[in-house]
């Protein structure tokens, strides 16, 4: 169930993906002072997660149409604050119905 | 205050468990097409809990390339994690010991970093374990079925669930976006870039992990220079 050499490649592939999260986690350990990069750092998860967001979104389903449609309906769901279990369980579904109705048309 | 209840962290893990068993599913499913079992697709899904690693690591795994090939990889679509993992040390409560911030390295992935950093409060190790756990469970499990038994769920269904990770992330940024203005510029400067980056050529053939730095370092120095944070909304760093 495990090939020759696998375990060789497990340690690097989990080895390097480890140490690039550990090593600044570990190093990081005083708090910053200083109001630029506590500024910088505050804003870097609003940041990274808009850009994973778009446009990669548009292209997560089969058509652009229905990644839209679960666009839209996790925007408006979220402006209305509701938990993310809720945003991302309705903008599956909403998919899910739009893909479904594309089918039998 | 601080939030350091392992309960809490489970619970607030629960939609990133959801979304993970959508995409790890997948991951299951190309993992074995591209010759690995489906106990190495397992145990690699287990020990490194990341997408878009795994996705440019497995292939290289199956087909026997060199060491060097397969970290040089690594670091550099998991390079944002470094970004990330500097961004949340500012929020672990000091209480934190070494060893146990060398336990919460390992799940600092971009949703539990984004979950993690949503939080008003520092956060302890207690929560943090539990936030890792629940996606971690997901992730593993969602690999595992994708990989005997890929073929069960409809391709619809499939199909429909790649949107939840990103349904997560509009819950997590929308909220803010609502509330300050700077949110909202540094968000549009990232997806400005973001867009730049997949659309225009040449420049759309930059990897995947260099491409997330170049966004969030360029849209949180912006927004830094723009709207320093001030004493009161530095409050959650002290």
């Amino acid at each position: 169930m495990i090939s020759e050499g696998f375990l060789a490649y497990l340690l690097v592939i989990a080895g390097t993906t480890y140490l690039v999260r550990m090593i600044p986690l570990v190093l990081c350990k005083k708090k910053i002072e200083n109001r630029f990069v506590l500024s910088f750092l505050h804003y870097v998860p609003i940041a990274v997660l808009s850009a994973m967001t778009i446009p990669a979104i548009f292209y997560a389903t089969d058509s652009i149409y229905t990644a839209a449609v679960g666009f839209i309906s996790a925007v408006v769901l979220a402006y209305f604050s509701q938990s993310l279990v809720t945003v991302a369980a309705v903008s599956c579904l909403s998919v899910l119905a739009v893909e479904l109705i594309l089918k039998l048309f | 205050m601080e939030q350091n209840s392992f309960k809490k962290g489970i619970v607030d893990g629960l939609p990133i468990c959801i979304g993970y068993f959508a995409v790890s599913f997948a991951f299951g499913i190309f993992a074995v097409s591209n010759g690995l079992t489906w106990l190495e697709a397992v145990l690699i899904s287990m020990t490194n809990l990341t997408s878009a690693g795994q996705l440019a690591g497995a292939p290289i795994i199956a087909g026997g390339g060199t060491f060097a090939e397969l970290a040089i990889s690594q670091l550099v679509i998991n390079s944002r994690y470094s970004l990330m993992s500097v961004s949340l040390s500012q929020r672990l409560s000091g209480k934190v010991k070494l060893w146990q911030r060398l336990i919460i390295a390992f799940g600092n992935t971009d949703e539990i970093f984004a979950v993690a950093t949503a939080n008003p409060n520092m956060v302890g190790e207690k929560y943090m374990y539990g936030l890792i756990l629940t996606p971690l469970l997901g992730w593993t499990g969602g690999t595992l079925l994708g990989a005997v038994a890929g073929d069960i769920l409809p391709a619809i269904v499939v199909t429909s669930l790649g949107v939840a990770i990103y349904g997560m992330f509009i819950a997590i940024v929308v909220p803010q976006i609502k509330r300050e203005r700077s949110a909202a510029v540094c968000a549009g400067i990232a997806v400005a870039f973001s867009c730049a980056l997949y659309y225009v050529p040449v420049i759309r053939e930059i990897p995947d992990g260099f491409k997330i730095i170049i966004c969030a370092i360029a849209a949180a120095l912006i927004a830094a220079i723009l709207f320093p944070i001030g004493k009161k909304e530095g409050e959650a760093n002290d």
